[in-house]
């Protein structure tokens, strides 16, 4: 075996214990860093399942069906040979699942039951009951305690990740974290630093459903110190989450898929309690707008047509950001065997009974699509290398990225409980990927000068220190509530040119008022507000590169929809041959302009925006997407 | 492939902390934070600001909706930390990650019982509401508290399935039935809140007992196809002192558990389960 070597992995989510399991796995010591306890990680709240082609169903499923599935849901935008990979390791991945002891629900048979997820036709989505994403991080949270025990992976909970640190070479050599209770700024050594620090949805909070933690500030931190940035402009909307001043909560796509039906008043100002207002006054408006898919069209239709009837339409319940989400008409027998536990949260966080009451819901920033650029490799054929050093490296040497903080499966969208599979996948190839690469190494950093970790320890201190001894006038949860309301209107479910540039220029506003900041706490102990401050500061730069890259791509791609630049597929396309053809050509004409990944470098007036070519080696790219 | 950026780039340029020199910030004007209600509540803190120091009491007035949850109040709480006499104080430190109970970081005692913050609605309660770290654990600072002795136990009991390796085998996927996995899906929920700790008299710093939820991880675990390989070496570990044989059968926890877990069937199982390997002990397989 090679010499035992020290790892860093920042974030204690499926992906960042994958990786710790499959590097403590090689024979090295794991330094695990946690903002908490590492199972309250966001991966918990995944709640639909993990996509993986057993064809247990008997519906002849198979590992290419879903690889074309996750790369036409994603619109080409991913290169092809991990998303292969990812499909063809997902049976292998449950089943390991499985023997760490997951309750995946059952068929009769005793085998692992499969059903339909949004954009599937295929029963191919694992589950294990309604948290199967709690089930997930806490089979690896365990394998990571058995480790712990054996000192292999040490567990730094309760610290923030700041910053990484180079050597002289421009390689990661550590990190430097905050003890979030004494506020020590410390740095820690490491051969190499894999990050694993989740989404973003907080950019648009309050509209979102990811949790707090979800701030995507390490990836900003890593970006400010020169990692690149790629498809950061494509971000899922979930079209139905319930309302909510704290947080907008999920509500599966089984309310709609289980007959649930979507409608507003057709009157503005239409005040009557919505169970007495008649049929034909109510406007349901997704079964007009789309006849053949009603009230199942895939997420983001649904979410521009919420958006067009509250925003442009005005038809919002009482002229606010809410539509009904109606499952009164269901028989309550059958809506509460099959969508039971969706009624339970909505009852328990509103106390209303959406059997008898419409429930109001609007579409909120649910997962990232876009993070981290992340290298692959992969021979002449196109299949991934599972051992390569490259896998998973960011463009810092020493630094590697998985998990929602990555950029590499879900191309412009993703396909429902694609998440759950990526997260594990890309944590236990990049554990993989940090062992060969710790294995060329020469050097350890134990040798390093120490000059290098003092300098970033002293530079993080004297941001706190300014932080905390802040005294003007903005509070970090109002500039945070700006944030979100400006990423919500201008970079969200619908985007135009003209408000992206405001939003550009509000933005550099925000970061501004940072010198007006004001903390409103000095307490050395378990001071919250400091932590705070800072995710929100590094969250504005992580918005700016949102708001670049969604302002520089002119075209509709998945989640990125800019209704200027729409490629108009004709009305009669089943019919008319001509255009059938005609539309084709428009397509291809604009992949030939569009196909290609965004890639943003951090420059101090604002991120530079570049573009690298797609490998799409497997399956070229040659249908439009079309849910008429 | 490179292209130029949009050209939208304001000219405003004194950045702060552009990993450049550190500007010195400037005090402004801004407005204040408009505050629009439709009802107020009563909300009575305990405070504590480090683990040696004297616990206090701080009654704050916030405006509310019925609708809303504890977590939401106390995030409120953060922007305006003004108490009922008109002190601008700390913010009181709280946990909170998911808010929607599955995460289980922010159980409190509310009204003196161990509860999720983030799914307790205001409309659920009357007149003021107490709010206090969950018992039974350290205290950080007002409300968080240090549950790592719930992790040390979970060592101790060996929650785990000791897999060879993270890697393919090769062999045909395991079989259970959909009655055992149904029963383990109710255990497999725990959320490690700590509530059923708080709930219980046999648990606290002072006491070995492991707790409830760790007994059911211990039950969880014995009865997966590959987990009951090591049950005999579960069962020991909890059939010592702080084991099962701690629990005074008092069965709060089954009260408390926000994802009503059947606590006290699994402890009873374990009963009948380290009543036969005590007759395994003595007189062999």
């Amino acid at each position: 075996m090679n010499e035992r070597r020290q790892v860093i992995v920042v974030g204690g989510g499926l992906a960042g214990q994958w990786a710790s399991i499959r590097i403590a796995e090689a024979g090295h010591q794991v330094q695990l860093f946690s903002l908490f306890e590492t199972l309250r990680s966001h991966s918990v709240c995944a709640q639909g399942g993990i996509n993986a082609a057993l064809n247990n169903k008997g519906e002849h499923d198979n590992v290419d069906q879903h690889f074309f599935d996750t790369i036409t849901s994603g619109c080409y935008l991913a290169n092809q040979p991990p998303v292969k990979a990812l499909c063809d390791t997902a049976p292998e991945l449950i089943y390991i699942f499985e023997r760490m002891g997951v309750a995946f629900s059952r068929t009769p048979e005793g085998l692992i039951d499969q059903r339909r997820f949004g954009g599937m036709h295929h029963r191919r989505t694992c589950f294990a009951g309604a948290s199967t994403g709690q089930q997930l991080l806490y089979s690896v949270d365990q394998q990571v305690r058995r480790l712990e025990a054996v000192q292999q992976i040490i567990k730094y909970e309760w610290w923030e990740f700041l910053a990484i640190v180079k050597d002289s070479d421009g390689r990661c050599c550590g990190i430097v974290a905050m003890n979030l209770r004494s506020l020590e700024v410390r740095a820690f050594r490491a051969d190499a630093v894999v990050l694993a620090s989740g989404g973003m949805g907080q950019l648009y909070a309050p509209k979102t459903t990811c949790s707090v933690n979800s701030t995507g500030a390490a990836a900003s931190r890593v970006y400010q110190q020169g990692a690149r940035i790629a498809n950061a402009e494509f971000f899922q909307f979930h079209p139905t989450a319930m309302l909510g001043t704290d947080k907008t909560r999920l509500m599966s796509e089984a309310a709609r898929g289980e007959g649930g039906r979507i409608w507003v008043p057709r009157q503005l100002n239409d005040r009557r309690d919505p169970t007495a207002i008649p049929e034909s006054d109510r406007f349901y408006f997704l079964e007009e707008w789309f006849p053949r898919y009603g009230n199942n069209v895939p997420r983001d239709i649904a979410s521009r047509a919420i958006w067009k009837v509250t925003r442009e339409l005005e038809l919002g319940i009482n002229g606010d950001d809410r539509v009904y989400l109606d499952l009164t008409h269901l028989d309550p027998t059958f809506a509460e065997l099959r969508l039971g536990g969706l009624l339970n949260i909505y009852r328990k966080f509103t106390g209303l009974d959406p059997l008898t009451t419409p429930m109001e819901i609007f579409p909120a920033a649910h997962y990232a699509m876009g993070g981290l650029w992340v290298d692959f490799d992969a021979n002449d054929r196109g299949q991934l290398c599972p051992d390569s050093p490259r896998n998973h490296a960011t463009n810092i040497p020493g630094l590697y990225a998985c998990g929602e903080c990555d950029y590499a499966y879900h191309g412009a969208n993703r396909l429902g409980a694609n998440s759950l599979l990526s997260t594990a996948f890309a944590g236990r190839l990049t554990g993989d990927a940090v062992a060969a690469y710790i294995n060329g190494l020469e050097h350890s950093s134990d040798g390093l000068s120490p000059d290098a970790y003092d300098a970033e320890v002293r530079y993080q201190n004297r941001i706190n220190h300014h932080f905390m001894h802040a005294n003007g006038d903005c509070s970090p949860y109002r500039i945070h509530a700006d944030l979100g309301e400006l990423m919500t209107n201008n970079v969200g479910v619908v985007r135009d040119n003209g408000p992206l540039d405001s939003a550009i220029g509000q933005l550099y506003e925000l970061e501004q008022s940072f010198a007006r900041l004001k903390l409103g706490e000095v307490t050395p102990w378990a001071n919250q507000s400091l932590a705070y401050a800072r995710q929100v500061f590094d969250m504005v730069k992580l918005a700016q590169v949102v708001a670049f890259s969604a302002r520089a791509r002119d075209e509709c791609r998945g989640a990125h929809y800019k209704p200027a630049f729409i490629n108009q597929l004709s009305d009669d396309i089943l019919t008319h041959h001509e255009a059938y053809e005609l539309d084709q050509k428009h397509w291809q004409e604009n992949n030939e302009q569009w196909l290609k990944t965004t890639i943003a470098d951090y420059h101090p007036e604002g991120p530079r925006i570049r573009y690298d070519p797609i490998d799409t080696c497997l399956i070229k790219p040659e249908q439009p997407r079309d849910y008429r | 492939m490179t292209t130029q950026p949009p050209d939208v780039v304001p000219e405003s340029a004194d950045l702060i902390l552009n990993r450049d020199p550190l500007l010195a910030f400037e005090l402004g004007n801004d407005d204040s934070l408009p505050a629009s209600s439709i009802d107020q509540i009563d909300l009575k803190i305990r405070r504590q600001d480090d683990p040696f120091s004297k616990p206090y009491w701080q009654q704050f007035r916030l405006p509310c909706q019925g609708k809303e949850t504890i977590t939401a109040l106390l995030r409120k709480l953060r922007n305006q930390p003004v108490t009922i006499d008109g002190e601008t104080v700390d913010p009181v430190a709280f946990d909170h990650n998911c808010m929607e109970e599955v995460c289980g970081a922010c159980a409190i005692l509310i009204n003196g019982k161990p509860r999720m913050a983030c799914s307790a609605l205001i409309e659920e309660f009357n007149g003021m509401i107490t709010l206090e770290p969950l018992s039974k654990f350290p205290i950080i600072r007002d409300l968080i508290v240090d549950r790592s002795r719930m992790f040390a136990h979970l060592k101790r009991v060996k929650a785990w399935i000791t897999l060879d390796g993270t890697w393919e085998t090769q062999q045909p996927p395991l079989r259970m039935s959909p009655h055992d996995v149904a029963v383990n899906y109710l255990y497999s929920r725990c959320m490690y809140c700590g509530c059923c700790m708080a709930a219980c008299p046999q648990y606290d710093e002072n006491q070995e007992f492991v707790g409830p939820a760790t007994l059911a991880q211990v039950r969880l675990l014995n009865h997966h196809p590959l987990g009951q390989y090591e049950k005999t070496e579960r069962l020991h570990r909890i059939m010592t002192v702080g084991g099962l044989s701690d629990c005074g059968n008092a069965q709060n926890c089954v009260r408390v558990c926000p994802k009503e877990i059947p606590l006290t069937t699994a402890i009873g199982e374990l009963g009948r389960a380290v009543t036969w390997q005590l007759f395994k002990d003595l007189f062999g397989d």
